[in-house]
């Protein structure tokens, strides 16, 4: 049975974009212009500030001879210059907050799509018996990998464009008084950045577009060969993708603070990038057949995706921990800034985003009952979907726009516009070939599958 | 224990078989006493119509005994009895370092929910080392699975309902120890 989008749902998607779309426009024209707005909208603080400095030089003023004038003079000047190049700082936070309200939410849809081919390539390349009949609804959440993808690194040429201040080490003002920075710059240097993004996302999408043409074109076929040219590209993606998803979080997210880096990083973002892939194949599947299609997929396929939503959660949290143990253990101070900016200006969402991804899933998908219940999967997915938005928010704000973060109209309306465009590609892209996978060796089996 | 008790032992050789033989049996209302295999057969716990087991329940409150005992096992070693300074960070609270202490709540966690589990599968299935083998045909222990039925004056149609159901011998054992 060909799937046929419902306009009511096409309806709610171009909703959600325009919605969403004003939104970041908001976000955009509340920003402020120049140094002088930023200052007025930060508004009390910097006043503050600068009655405390001048009331301290007042103070020095009366006490000390014309010898002294002089140095304060000086000290006035360094103090007029800091208070400068605090306004500038300022300014950046605050005309990045829409940058990286887009941004963040542009990365992470992103990166619900490629974890989800990631997880597709694992069962083709492990040849798994009970998933096959999941992999249309795979290819269809994959099929948003090349626009989203296009999206990401447009913005992260606008960066380099110096549209926005991101990413500071492409600033050559900052490298240049920068001694860290600058020993990074055979690396980190905008055009080899671009280039190496291009390069990872024609990767991945021209597996993605073999994999589907030869999953597509199995199902009229009187042998098993596209089967097994895909089980072959799907190996080689798998190397290939372990790879360049490393590297790809170390450059779009971790380079974001140039000071600091971890060695787990790339798995830390790569268990984020699963369980949202999983969760979202859960949702979409659930939403298939609660509309009446799907009718091959049974408790026992839902049962195992939320064994892997748990399983997933749980490697997530474990990495997370492994990363902030040793770092807040340690408490070395070029690394432990990292953790202290979080918990001091996002404490919230740095440790309510634990709950979110590791205390709801535990105990909501621990009883095996629960995981053959659809109502407690669409819970805890949707729980575990924000709460991996919230992930990705905490990995870049605090360096983008420092504490001046707030989930408001700009955050809300980026989640979504990518929201909308998301389900817009993904069910359009379920509209265009039959639900089932019907001519894969292994849909028999999968069709069967029972726990 | 009866004195004359009688049971038939069917013996197969093969899960699958044995599985629907299990409810054929069933669905012509015999009593199965117990079913031998050398291996856990996925799914006749269902076929036998068994209650579901509660050792779930029991790992999972096994688990929070463990993560109590931990907590305050180190709340009393390192903050309580000798105050410790941990990663150079003297707050003397738990929850400030808990993060050093999450590995021990972890592992602590496991080991009860795992060391209990077991103690508590052997007492519920009255196993204790040394303790005399109950299967009735050592085969049982190699590849070959055997279905004790009690015997009640329908030993004939019994016999040829097993064998129909692909049994590869019957036998009938008088008072088995």
């Amino acid at each position: 049975m060909m799937y046929t989008f419902p306009n009511k749902l096409r309806n709610l998607a171009i909703t959600f974009m325009v919605i969403g779309m004003l939104g970041l426009v908001y976000g955009f024209i509340s920003a402020p212009n120049n140094i002088e707005e930023a200052k007025k909208m930060a508004g009390t603080h910097g006043e503050g500030h600068d009655g405390e400095v001048y009331e301290t030089l007042e103070m020095n003023h009366d006490k000390k001879t014309v010898h002294v004038d002089e140095n304060q003079e000086i000290s006035q000047s360094i103090e007029s210059e800091h208070n400068s190049s605090h306004d500038e700082h300022l300014f950046h936070q605050l005309t990045n907050k829409p940058w990286a309200a887009l941004y963040v939410a542009a990365f992470f849809f992103f990166m619900i799509s490629l974890g989800t081919l990631a997880f597709y390539a694992i069962q083709r390349a492990a040849q798994a018996g009970w998933s096959p009949v999941l992999y249309r609804v795979m290819e269809g959440i994959t099929g948003y990998l090349l626009p989203g993808g296009i999206i990401v690194i447009v913005i992260l040429a606008l960066s380099g464009m110096h549209y926005n201040h991101l990413f500071i080490w492409m600033d050559p003002e900052v490298v240049a008084h920068d001694e860290l920075i600058a020993g990074k710059i055979g690396y980190l240097n905008t055009p080899f950045f671009l280039i190496r993004a291009i390069i990872f996302l024609f990767g991945w999408v021209t597996y993605r577009y073999f994999s589907r043409k030869f999953s597509l074109a199995q199902d009229h076929s009187d042998n098993i060969s596209n089967h097994k040219k895909n089980f072959r590209i799907s190996a080689g993606f798998l190397v290939f993708f372990i790879y360049t998803e490393s590297i790809m979080s170390w450059d779009w997210i971790m380079s974001i603070d140039p000071h600091w880096f971890s060695t787990l990083f790339g798995w830390y973002v790569l268990a984020s990038m699963l369980v949202s892939g999983v969760t979202m194949i859960a949702l979409i599947t659930i939403y298939l057949k609660s509309k009446g299609y799907l009718e091959f997929v049974n408790d026992s396929h839902i049962h195992d995706l939320g064994k892997f939503m748990f399983g997933f959660s749980v490697f997530w949290t474990y990495l997370w921990f492994s990363q902030f143990m040793l770092i807040w253990f340690s408490n070395i101070p070029e690394e432990v800034t990292y953790f202290i900016t979080r918990i001091e200006d996002y404490n919230l969402p740095f440790f309510g985003m634990l709950i979110l991804n590791f205390l709801f899933p535990l105990l909501i998908l621990m009883n095996s009952d629960f995981k053959r219940n659809n109502y407690f999967i669409v819970m805890a997915g949707i729980i575990i979907i924000i709460g991996h938005y919230i992930d990705v928010f905490n990995m870049i704000m605090p360096s983008a726009v420092g504490d001046k973060w707030f989930i408001g109209i700009p955050e809300i309306g980026g989640f979504l516009f990518f929201l909308g465009l998301f389900i817009f590609i993904v069910f359009r892209e379920l509209t265009k070939v039959p639900l089932l996978a019907k001519g894969d060796p292994f849909i028999g089996e999968s069709e069967r599958f029972h726990y | 224990m009866a004195s004359n008790q009688v049971v038939v032992h069917a013996l197969y050789d093969d899960d699958d078989v044995l599985l629907s033989a299990v409810k054929e049996i069933r669905s012509a209302k015999y009593n199965i006493e117990e079913v031998y295999t050398p291996f856990p057969v996925h799914g006749l716990d269902k076929a036998l119509g068994l209650e579901e087991t509660r050792l779930a329940i029991m790992a999972f409150i096994y688990g929070c005994i463990g993560i109590t005992v931990a907590t305050v096992m180190m709340n009393y070693i390192m903050i309580e009895d000798w105050p410790q300074d941990i990663g150079g960070k003297p707050s003397f609270s738990y929850l400030e370092n808990m993060p050093a202490f999450v590995p021990i709540m972890f592992e602590l966690t496991v080991f009860f929910a795992a060391h209990l589990m077991v103690i508590t599968f052997y007492l519920r299935s009255k196993l204790w080392p040394f303790k005399k083998a109950e299967n009735p045909n050592p085969l049982t222990t190699d590849d070959k699975f055997l279905v004790e039925i009690k015997v009640e004056d329908n030993e004939k149609e019994l016999k040829a309902l097993l064998k129909k159901s692909g049994a590869i011998d019957v036998s009938i054992i008088e008072n088995p120890e």
